[in-house]
């Protein structure tokens, strides 16, 4: 007997009325657990019930703990009739497992029914005891650590990453069960809540033990979907990285502020043994023994799918390009060995991670994926799932095949997705093929002396980019260049990658969200048919959605993207590509080319006026980008050549005498990168569209910006304000002759609209970056387009944002490659950027004298200038703006306010929100995040994964607002689950929040709807750091005046 | 192209205070996008119309879900479905409580019920208050009336645990609670000039010395009924009018005090006996709850409106009601001088904030 649950239930609060006659309740609780239910005394007559119930104890073994959901009921009593059900409370006890998480589950719980939603409060305890079990052939695996975060968790420290875990479930759908036919719609949905709760506990419980076979004791960036796959059955599948962690026990380990994550990153102490003996994974053994067999707790014959029909096809792999002949010398070939032995022994050597441990990554290929179209067929017994492993094993497969062909032995930041309608599923898999620094992956004592050779021989913040491939031998034509950063390596034009932004990357500039969005119709078919026709047209989205996301990332001036995800979504009589990206300006990749229309049709006056316009617009367009996003990336010629300082004139010298002898094929482009311009070919009105499609994309209002990654690039002063939010929207597609044009207007449409109006919404927070911004779609019937975004606006402090624009400068100045002039030109640069159109006298001397100092002969310039003394007086001049502008923000924040009428008590407190004035309410706050961090807060404990699913439907759609008005209050009330299953932990955040599903489907003329969310996410612990800040920013802005002005008088 | 469905929902709920403003306004959603299109909002923010369309509509929703919660506002602070900062939720509850003195002006004293609220339509035609706004006032007079109606303990702080409501617009419910239960006649033509203000503070003087409240705080309804044995007591007072010597002893007290220091002597002389008779019959006749109905009418014509008619300065009111009250104390025939000074010290208190024009 593992394990002892003991249940109180304490009390109920805002319960609904029962009985109409005396507008009270005669409540009572059911309490079950597995088999076993317990019931509580009737408590007569009350809204708010105080049973304060002995406790309830269910003696357990773990395998049932891990499982099964803790299942409350609340009942209204009826002497004479049946009671009636008010609502449930699904408690996963999972986060009561592990040592380290939650102790006790506490709290108030809202009481659930899925046809009336919300329904009162129940406060309920609930404790485990558990008892140790050493025996070995145990189907639990309690203890074993599950994270959403796609990083390793704050704090820890990974001591060896695994690698790769899979799992899926299937079952039968239960409202596709005959008996759906005679019971009622709350019986049917409680059903299947309770079996995707069983089957999520029991998939869960069966990575666990596969973590537990490879020696780890998490799994990190934990992915756990549904497939609702109707008649043929229910799939829960999951994807994880088996992790070796290790908790930070020293609080000084993270005492730097999270305020960017990336410092806390850097905190991890990676350079001492990463093994300590402690975690004896057994030197080699770990991994080989390890079989994949995709359930093996049973046996069984593997059944041949007969009746599937099979149109698996290969999408064009990467994107991204690349040649890299020269190979950065031995130490390069041994890490390549090393790594390939180290992954060699995994089936899938696949990571879900984005974000790594320093050093990890060492080089990036480009993105992979695959797509199959699948027939769907009954899952005959549920025991063996092996159809839907083996169609996945075939993806990843094929996904490691593309990797190789890149030179990888690794992919990261890989997801797994599908797409149903009807009975056809599109299988999605896609990552990021990368080189990985084999420490991290195995026992790595015997490594030392090699990684710090290896280490000194990386250049910092741009070796993730040098290509991973044979130079004479690419996957694909690619424009290879020397790395802009340390010239010693290729580099690719572009880069395309699924992965977060690597903390030390060098950007230049900030980065946007880009978006390529894609419609093509279908005929309507049945099975076979119909998967032939999808898989037919899936090569040519795949294509479009790439042209689309290159030709953007152009316009905006930029080469590289970040956090890359395509979703094609299927439908009855349509096919939907939606792509999501950051763009950013790498510093190491060669600046992109413009865009340059070409015209097919010559010999005609007006087409060529017309063609000639449309390139001014978009040359235009780019300027303009350039400018917003502040991608200024330094002029390297000939300058750096004439410049004073000795070094890097050599250098250059030196990359060109080897650009000289080598015989390669690239020519070495220093000068101007911007030859290689991208032609777009106007011969049908088709193109002419999307090149209109391209200008049509409106960039963020002033003093917004957005991503889908966890940073922003170029910004990382957050500030403590964050709002998480899910916006839906739903379109009727008008069916007269729909064409794909219009298709695609409207679908653009959609989105930009929908930016638009959460711009419009989050207004009050400017100047704040939308993060992680994740859309996606769905084709719930035939005409309706659904669109579902997630995302966090996070406030930041513009001032601050200076510091970056310091520090990049002072990178550049140890670099010395940029000359004088292009640094004192920087307090101009400054000075349009934060203080637009206020006069500041200060700056305006300081410019004055720094412009006067250009003007001096650059001989003397070279001489006279003494650069640290420079760059100190720069910063403390920046700590004076920053001083400044923060007293002019405040008033202009002020002005704003007034326009709205705002009354000063509701400003001051919700512009003060960060200290928490909640001396009056009871409830806490919790807050939900996407992102694995929370801005100005550090997270000091994991107490575990949150993962719910709840359906909700109505008979009376009218009556509780339409559609609109129904689901809004359902994710309100999802929300407020969460929220208050985070704080019954003990928690006051959910961090790597995801909502994975949101399925709606209605019947406006029955009067009814019905959806299904499953939203998960980490429960944690943070703390503030506010008072810290503070102090810090006040203390230099005090003693910053005397010194500037001494600046001023020695210039 | 039409949008079939469109939300938005923030783990922190969104509330926009304009937008709020418009919702208790009683705009609908048309009406309150066109006047937000007219505040300028389309050019400050870049945004089109139908942005502003979807926003209003969002707001809309969410505050018609919180209403429900308003009703009872402790239930706002302890639900779970919005996260809202208590501050906002303090707003929230603030706003949706505040009525305009307009509409206050023509219900107060009114008993709230559903005949009253018939004649909503005509306030709102009267008052250009829109119909849903004067429901939504009207109906939380009535909510807080019956809640606190039958309670004991302060009048105020019922209202203040019961509604979360700031100071002030407690003190204000209490008004609107202690008229409308006592039926005071307030829309009579020559009451027009009174501003609630005005009935506010005079409710809350009579709150704090004619109600069974001012004499013990542990029974029911004390702040809200009138103390009845108070009101008969009040009979007595009639012999300063009643007798003769009295009056004329009353009167030559006052003047003899008074000589030299009003401005406006010699009409105070000639009117003393009208106005102390006016006065003391007001108090003798509060014994009916008819009369008592229409204190204020009495008060006025009595009082008010002879000494306007004079042009007394407010000054020489005030220096004219405390002799007049304290020079009964000298009054040897008299013998109620506590219930004197019950009535007076209210009464004074009443006329001054009630002279005015």
């Amino acid at each position: 007997m593992p394990g002892k649950l003991k249940v109180k239930i304490v009390a109920g609060r805002h319960l609904p009325v029962m009985d109409r006659a005396s507008d009270l309740t005669d409540a009572f609780v059911e309490v079950k657990f597995g088999n076993t239910t317990f019931k509580t005394d009737v408590y007569l007559k009350s809204l708010n019930p105080q049973w304060n119930s002995e406790w309830f104890k269910f003696e357990v073994d773990d395998e049932d703990l891990q499982d099964e959901p803790l299942q409350i009921t609340v009942l209204d009593h009826d002497t004479y009739s049946a009671n009636d059900a008010i609502g449930k409370v699904y408690i996963d006890i999972d986060p009561l497992l592990y040592s380290e998480a939650a102790t006790v589950i506490s709290g108030w719980f809202p009481i659930y029914d899925t046809i009336h939603g919300i329904r009162g409060e129940i406060n309920v305890i609930v404790k485990v005891d558990l008892f140790n079990d050493l025996n070995r052939f145990r189907q639990s695996s309690c203890g074993v650590k599950f994270f959403c975060t796609t990083s390793i968790p704050k704090c820890y420290r990974a001591v060896i990453i695994h690698g790769f875990v899979e799992e899926l479930v299937v079952n039968e759908d239960p409202e596709y069960q005959w008996i759906d036919r005679i019971r009622t719609p709350r019986a049917s949905n409680e059903a299947r809540q309770r079996l995707i709760s069983l089957m999520s506990g029991e998939l869960q419980r069966k990575i666990g033990l596969k973590v537990l076979e490879m020696r780890g004791n998490a799994v990190v960036g934990y992915l756990q979907c549904f497939d609702l796959e109707g008649e043929s059955g229910l799939v829960v599948r999951a994807i994880g990285t088996a992790c070796t962690l290790d908790k930070l026990s020293s609080p000084a380990a993270f005492l730097p502020a999270c305020n960017s994550p990336s410092k806390e990153m850097k905190e991890i102490p990676f350079n001492e043994d990463p093994n300590p003996n402690t975690h004896s994974s057994g030197p080699s053994t770990p991994l080989k023994n390890q079989t994949y067999s995709f359930s093996p707790s049973k046996s069984y014959s593997r059944q041949s799918s007969s009746s599937d029909t099979d149109l698996s096809l290969t999408p064009k792999t990467g994107m991204g390009s690349g040649s890299a002949g020269k190979e950065g010398g031995p130490f390069k070939a041994l890490l390549r060995q090393q790594t390939q032995s180290a992954l060699e022994q995994r089936e899938f050597p696949f990571f879900t991670l984005t974000v790594f441990p320093p050093g990890f990554l060492v080089h990036v290929g480009g993105v992979v994926s695959a797509r199959s179209v699948k027939l769907l067929d009954r899952i005959h017994n549920p025991d063996e799932p092996e159809t839907r492993d083996a169609w996945w094993a075939e993806i990843r497969q094929e996904i490691k095949s593309h990797a190789k062909a890149l030179g990888c032995h690794a992919v990261v930041g890989y997801s797994e997705s599908t797409s149903i309608c009807e009975e056809v599923c599109i299988l999605s898999a896609s990552g990021t093929a990368a080189v990985l620094n084999p420490r991290f992956l195995q026992d790595g004592t015997v490594e030392g002396c090699l990684e710090q050779r290896l280490e000194e021989n990386l250049p910092v913040g741009c070796g993730f980019c040098h290509i991973p491939y044979d130079e004479l031998n690419m996957p694909f034509p690619a424009h290879l260049t020397y790395c802009y950063n340390c010239r010693k390596q290729k580099v690719p034009d572009v880069l395309f990658t699924t992965i977060d932004l690597p903390t030390d990357a060098m950007v230049i500039g900030k980065g946007c969200l880009i978006q390529a969005r894609l419609c093509r119709l279908k005929k309507k078919a049945q099975a076979e048919a119909n998967a032939t026709a999808i898989s037919n047209l899936l090569p040519f989205m795949e294509y479009e959605v790439h042209t689309q996301l290159m030709n953007k990332l152009k316009l905006k001036g930029m080469n590289a993207l970040f956090g890359l995800r395509i979703q094609i979504t299927v439908g009855e009589n349509m096919l939907m590509g939606l792509a999501s990206a950051t763009g950013v300006y790498l510093a190491a990749l060669p600046a992109p080319g413009g865009i340059q229309i070409a015209g097919k049709t010559p010999n005609d006056g007006s087409y060529e006026q017309h063609i000639s316009h449309m390139q001014k617009k978009i040359n235009d367009t780019i300027a303009k980008n350039r400018e917003l996003y502040e991608i200024n990336p330094p002029e390297i010629s000939e300058e750096v050549i004439g410049s004073p300082i000795p070094e890097p004139r050599q250098r250059s010298r030196l990359l060109r005498s080897q650009s000289e002898s080598s015989d390669e094929v690239t020519e070495l482009d220093l000068s101007h990168g911007k030859k290689d311009a991208f032609v777009l070919e106007i011969d049908d009105t088709d193109a002419l569209e999307d090149v209109h499609s391209l200008l049509t994309d409106v960039p963020p209002p002033p003093g917004f910006y957005s991503c889908n990654t966890e940073i922003m690039p170029g910004i990382n002063n957050w500030t403590s304000e964050i709002q998480m939010f899910t916006s839906v929207r739903v379109i009727r597609l008008s069916s007269l002759n729909l064409t794909n044009q219009a298709l695609n207007k409207n679908f653009n449409d959609l989105c930009e609209n929908l930016l638009k109006s959460l711009y419009f919404k989050l207004r009050s927070m400017i100047p704040c970056c939308l993060c992680h911004v994740n859309f996606t779609v769905s084709l719930p019937e035939d005409e309706l387009i659904q669109v579902t975004v997630t995302a966090v606006a996070i406030t930041f402090d513009k001032n601050q944002a200076l510091q970056t624009t310091k520090a990049h400068i002072e990178k550049s100045l140890q670099r010395a490659s940029a000359d004088t002039e292009e640094l004192l030109q920087f307090p101009l640069e400054l000075c349009s950027d934060s203080l637009p159109s206020h006069p500041f006298p200060p700056a305006k001397e300081h410019l004055e004298s720094a412009s006067s100092n250009s003007g001096i002969p650059a001989a003397q310039r070279a001489t006279s200038v003494d650069y640290s003394s420079f760059a100190d007086r720069c910063s403390s001049w920046i700590e004076l703006i920053k001083l400044k502008a923060q007293t002019i923000r405040r008033g202009s924040i002020k002005t704003t306010v007034t326009v709205e009428k705002a009354n000063p008590m509701g400003e001051g407190n919700f512009r003060n929100r960060s200290a928490p004035p909640c001396a009056s309410s009871t409830v806490g706050v919790v807050k939900m995040t996407p992102l694995s961090f929370i801005p100005g807060a550090k997270i000091t404990k994991y107490l575990g994964i949150i993962n719910m699913f709840f359906i909700r439907e109505t008979t009376s759609l009218r009556e509780e607002g339409g559609v609109s008005g129904f689901l809004h209050a359902f994710i309100a009330e999802v929300f407020a689950m969460v929220r208050a299953h985070v704080a019954a932990l003990g928690g006051n955040a959910v961090v790597s929040y995801i909502m994975k599903q949101c399925v709606f489907m209605e019947n406006p003329n029955k009067n009814q709807a019905q959806c299904l969310i499953n939203v998960s996410g980490d429960a944690v612990v943070f703390v503030r750091e506010s008072d810290l800040e503070v102090a810090s920013v006040q203390q230099p802005t005090a003693n910053c005046q005397p010194l500037c002005a001494g600046g001023e008088v020695t210039t | 192209m039409t949008s079939e469905l469109d939300i938005f929902v923030g783990n922190t709920t969104l509330i926009d205070e304009d937008v709020y403003r418009l919702w208790l306004d009683g705009y609908s959603v048309s009406d309150a996008v066109a006047l937000r299109v007219r505040s300028g909002i389309l050019e400050q923010t870049g945004a089109t119309a139908a942005v502003l369309q979807s926003d209003t509509m969002d707001h809309y929703r969410t505050f018609h879900m919180l209403e429900r919660l308003l009703h009872a506002p402790p239930k706002l602070l302890h639900q779970l479905i919005f996260q809202i900062p208590p501050s906002r939720q303090a707003l929230l509850i603030e706003r949706y409580y505040a009525f305009d003195e307009a509409f206050v002006r023509e219900v107060l004293g009114k008993k709230l019920s559903k005949g009253t609220k018939k004649d909503l339509d005509d306030i709102s035609t009267k008052t250009g208050i829109t119909l849903k706004s004067c429901r939504r006032q009207f109906d939380n007079f009535k909510r807080v009336f019956k809640v606190v109606e039958e309670m004991r303990g302060s009048l105020v702080d019922n209202i203040q645990q019961h509604f979360l409501l700031s100071d002030r617009l407690s003190r204000d419910y209490a008004a609107i609670v202690f008229f409308a239960n006592n039926r005071f006649e307030t829309g009579k033509k020559k009451l027009q000039y009174l501003s609630f203000g005005d009935f506010a503070f005079c409710a809350e003087l009579m709150i704090q010395n004619w109600t069974l409240g001012a004499v013990d705080s542990q029974v029911d309804d004390m702040d809200v009924d009138l103390d009845k044995e108070f009101l008969q007591d009040l009979k007595e007072l009639k012999v300063l009018v009643a007798d003769k010597d009295l009056l004329d002893l009353h009167k030559s007290l006052v003047c003899t005090t008074l000589r030299g220091k009003l401005s406006i002597f010699s009409e105070m002389e000639a009117n003393f006996k009208n106005l102390s008779r006016g006065l003391v019959n007001v108090a003798a006749k509060l014994t009916h709850s008819k009369d008592v109905r229409d204190l204020f009418v009495d008060l006025v014509e009595k009082f008010v409106e002879p000494c306007r008619s004079d042009h007394w300065p407010l000054n020489d009111v005030r220096l004219f009601l405390n002799q007049y009250s304290a020079s009964v104390h000298s009054l040897d025939g008299f013998r109620h001088q506590a219930l004197w000074d019950r009535y007076m010290g209210t009464l004074r208190g009443c006329l001054l904030r009630l002279y005015h024009d």
